[in-house]
């Protein structure tokens, strides 16, 4: 039954002329045992703090909370679930093999398969996994209050986003890195594999939009973003031709140039916009920047990666390792004070303005990236495994990396609830109920009875004037708010009140750069699973190099997103308002389907008493992902059911009704009557399909549970000859056992992979 | 000074490493370990390769 039977077979094949490539299992298990009163005092210490600091944030009731206990509470909580949470999975569930080799070592090949030093392959794997994602959501979710946002970017992190990571991560190195896709159809069978293959590529497609539409809104009606964003095509277009025939290889050199030609952008943005010609040539419209950004989409999708792709990668990795960096450090410094409640008037309605849906199930919807977020099993699954130097680094990458996701989705939602509460919701509710000037904007907020909000047209202008736009009103989508809350902090920090149009700028700059790059590489993604579906029925289409096959297939994939975001952009609804909860409804739908995956992996494991680890998360995010899906097709509240709100329209216009809600004209409601039930189809479709792979795994599951185990698909084991630590610092056996290692002549440890 | 100027080198080595900037060491390291029969590739044909590889082999990224 699976990998036990190998163990004996694979001491055996050990190459006795090295060093042990493991450290002794007793030698491990006495050292993660030994409790020395050092230890336990540090433990004690970290547990204190985090104690407090959620006591501060849950329990006490002051006028302000200071954001240093955010960072308090969410640091504390991962070091505990990752040191106690991950290593139960590790040592009940997983239990790596360091005797094993992994992919990167019995299929090194110099190029996809290649052993990286743990803590650059760390920052790889998080460059990978985050995006604009963990910047969006957590902004949206504000509407709530503070804590409950704050409560499932933390506990959902350690429970099951990390979790998901983790065991994808283990699950693909096991198997040569294959896909999420693959390992369904293995363990799932035809029709599980096949639905979530399916999923997987509308999923895919609703997140592109989705993300386009954050950036259609972030640059609207706003000539510097326009010019500064604009300016990162040429100048990755620079940086490609650079990289192919002046200096091949010189990627530092060109990002560094790169990096500072962006800021040149971004400064000469203002200049630009300042001038007469600049603002009347760079202010478009959104349904003009949606077009730019559906024709960007299909000419970078089909353009070779030297010239567009890999550039905007390299210059985007830069950005965000740097912002991250800064932002975690401005925070600390400054530790702005939170004014926002820890649950706002509306975490107990289902009408709010920012988005729509009660806090259970919509919340955990809202935020998917940052606490569990099933795109990263896309990530997990591929790449990363095939650069993994040893099985026990998993933990560290997988589970690790997550966390730092999660911290990044802390710090996003501290940058945006430490600006006014007026200003957030004048920014964040649609047009059709701000009407678009200060002085609507503000008296539509002071009629909301928020507690402590009192906002005036003037602050709203001179919030605009501060960042360098025309207005702020309406501006919804998560970007522009938390731009105005990075420069509202890093102002305190770099710069003072002068340089916050130069922050403002940057932070949508660089959201742009990620979700572009997204973009881009899921056209591409999306266009080769297309290919290869297509595939099996005209084998032609298999064939990655035939021109009009691709370009087809792209052109098919940017016409199905490109449809949504226009769907989105003019929506007279508000197209965030509706959209967003599809986007994570999607995201988490494809959670369910990863970690269904990994729950049938696990069974046939024959690991039964640690199954719960698995049918927790999936529990959650099924329940979670399915009752929102369920509110959205159900529900006979209009704004909250798509369907409720089709029939509502519906009706209003065979009553001869020329205006109806937001809706000022009949082309405006029959757009809603369209859009509503576009959108309650996809609803449909998604949850069909995800329930069918959920059904299939539990199957599998079952069926391996009453047989005590299952066959098992994990490549046969290869004894390694590398040895290199776990974690991030190295242990007293690791540190000896690698001493043992460096004491070897040169030409035995060959194979050692490269220390930065 | 000497350790902040490491420090500074260390990161920006770190930083290298993250980007990949030190693929085609890696490559060549790889080619000598495992001997092949004809030459390495040259900087230049690595990199076309590398890139052309990826236009055939589409890899996401994160939302």
């Amino acid at each position: 039954m699976g990998k036990i039977s190998d163990q004996s077979k694979l001491a055996e094949g050990l190459d006795p002329t090295l060093p042990p490539p493991a450290v002794e299992d007793s030698v491990r298990e006495a050292e993660e045992r030994k409790w020395t009163p050092f230890k336990i005092g540090l433990w004690i210490a970290i547990s204190l703090l985090g104690a407090v600091a959620w006591f501060m944030l849950a329990l006490v009731r002051g006028e302000t909370v200071n954001a240093i206990w955010f960072v308090f509470a969410a640091v504390c909580t991962y070091l505990i679930g990752y040191r106690f949470y991950s290593k139960v999975i590790e040592r009940y569930l997983l239990k790596p093999d360091d005797r094993r080799a992994t992919p990167a070592e019995y299929k090194a090949d110099g190029k996809d398969y290649v052993r990286t030093d743990r803590n650059v392959l760390f920052g790889h794997h998080f460059a990978a996994i985050a995006g604009a994602g963990p910047l969006v959501g957590p902004v949206i979710a504000a509407q709530m209050g503070y804590l409950p946002g704050t409560i499932w970017i933390i506990i959902g992190v350690v429970l099951a986003g990390a979790v998901q990571d983790y065991l994808v991560m283990f699950f693909s190195m096991r198997r040569g890195g294959r896909s999420l896709g693959q390992m369904a159809r293995e363990e799932l069978g035809v029709i599980g594999g096949t639905a979530a293959l399916v999923a997987t590529l509308l999923i895919m497609i609703i997140i592109v939009a989705i993300l386009a539409l954050v950036v259609v809104n972030a640059l609207g009606e706003s000539p510097w973003g326009v010019f500064s964003v604009g300016m990162t095509i040429p100048i990755a277009l620079f940086m490609g031709v650079y990289l192919r025939f002046i200096r091949p290889g010189k990627v530092m050199e060109v990002s560094i140039i790169g990096f500072v030609l962006l800021m040149a952008a971004i400064i000469g943005g203002g200049a630009v916009a300042g001038t007469e010609w600049g603002a009347a040539f760079f202010h478009l419209d959104k349904v003009t920047i949606a077009w730019g950004i559906i024709i960007y989409g299909f000419i970078a999708a089909i353009l070779p990666v030297w010239l567009l792709l890999a550039p905007r990668d390299y210059l985007s990795t830069f950005m965000k390792i740097g912002v991250i960096v800064m932002l975690a450090l401005a925070i600390i410094v400054v530790r702005p004070e939170i004014t926002v409640p820890a649950f706002s008037e509306f975490a107990g309605r289902e009408n709010g303005p920012v988005f729509s849906g009660a806090l259970f199930p919509f919340l955990f919807v809202t935020i998917a990236c940052g606490a569990l977020s099933g795109f990263h099993a896309l990530i997990s699954s591929g790449t990363t495994p095939k650069l993994i130097e040893k099985e026990r680094q998993t933990r560290f990458i997988g589970y690790g990396g997550m966390l730092m996701e999660s911290f990044v989705a802390i710090m996003a939602l501290v940058a945006a609830i430490s600006i006014d509460r007026g200003i957030y919701f004048a920014m964040n509710a649609p047009l059709a109920l701000t009407g678009g000037t200060v002085e609507s904007a503000a008296q539509w907020v002071n009629s909301l009875g928020l507690a402590n909000v009192n906002i005036t047209p003037d602050v709203l202008a001179q919030t605009a004037k501060d960042v360098g736009e025309e207005s702020i009103i309406s501006r919804s989508g998560g970007a522009p708010t938390l731009a105005v809350g990075l420069a509202h902090i890093m102002q305190q920090f770099i710069g003072g009140p002068g340089m916050m149009a130069f922050w403002y700028h940057f932070a949508i700059m660089f959201e742009a750069l990620f979700i572009l790059t997204a973009v881009d590489a899921g056209t591409r993604v999306a266009r080769f699973m297309l290919q290869d579906s297509i595939g099996n029925f005209i084998p032609k289409f298999k064939e990655a190099s035939w021109r009009p096959g691709a370009w087809l297939c792209t052109a098919i994939m940017v016409a199905a997103w490109g449809a949504v975001l226009i769907m989105g952009v003019t929506d007279p609804l508000g197209g965030i308002n509706t959209l967003f909860p599809l986007f994570g409804i999607a995201n988490q739908l494809l959670a369910a389907i990863a970690l269904a995956v990994c729950l049938a992996i696990t069974a046939k494991r024959g690991v039964f008493k640690w199954l719960w680890i698995v049918a927790v998360p999936l529990a959650f995010a099924a329940v979670v992902t399915i009752t929102a899906s369920f509110h959205k097709i159900f529900s006979p509240v209009p704004a909250v059911g798509y369907f409720a709100n089709n029939q509502a329209f519906s009706k209003a216009l065979a009553d001869g009704k020329t205006e109806f809600g937001t809706a000022k004209t009949v082309a405006a409601m029959e757009a809603v009557v369209r859009n509503t039930m576009i959108q309650g189809v996809l609803s449909v479709i998604f949850v069909t399909l995800s329930i069918i792979v959920i059904v299939a795994a539990l199957l599998a599951t079952i069926k391996a549970i009453r047989a005590g185990g299952g066959q098992d698909h994990e490549d046969p084991p290869v004894p390694s000859k590398v040895y290199a630590p776990a974690g991030l610092f190295p242990t007293t056996a690791e540190k000896k056992l690698l001493a043992e290692w460096n004491a070897l002549p040169a030409e035995k440890r060959t194979q050692k992979a490269s220390h930065h | 000074m000497n350790t902040v100027v490491r420090g500074l080198r260390g990161f920006a080595a770190y930083m290298g490493s993250l980007m990949g900037a030190d693929a085609y060491r890696k490559y060549l390291e790889h080619f000598e370990t495992t001997g092949h029969s004809g030459p390495a590739m040259t900087e230049r044909e690595f990199w076309r390769d590398r890139m052309d590889r990826q236009d055939s082999n589409p890899q996401g990224r994160c939302c």
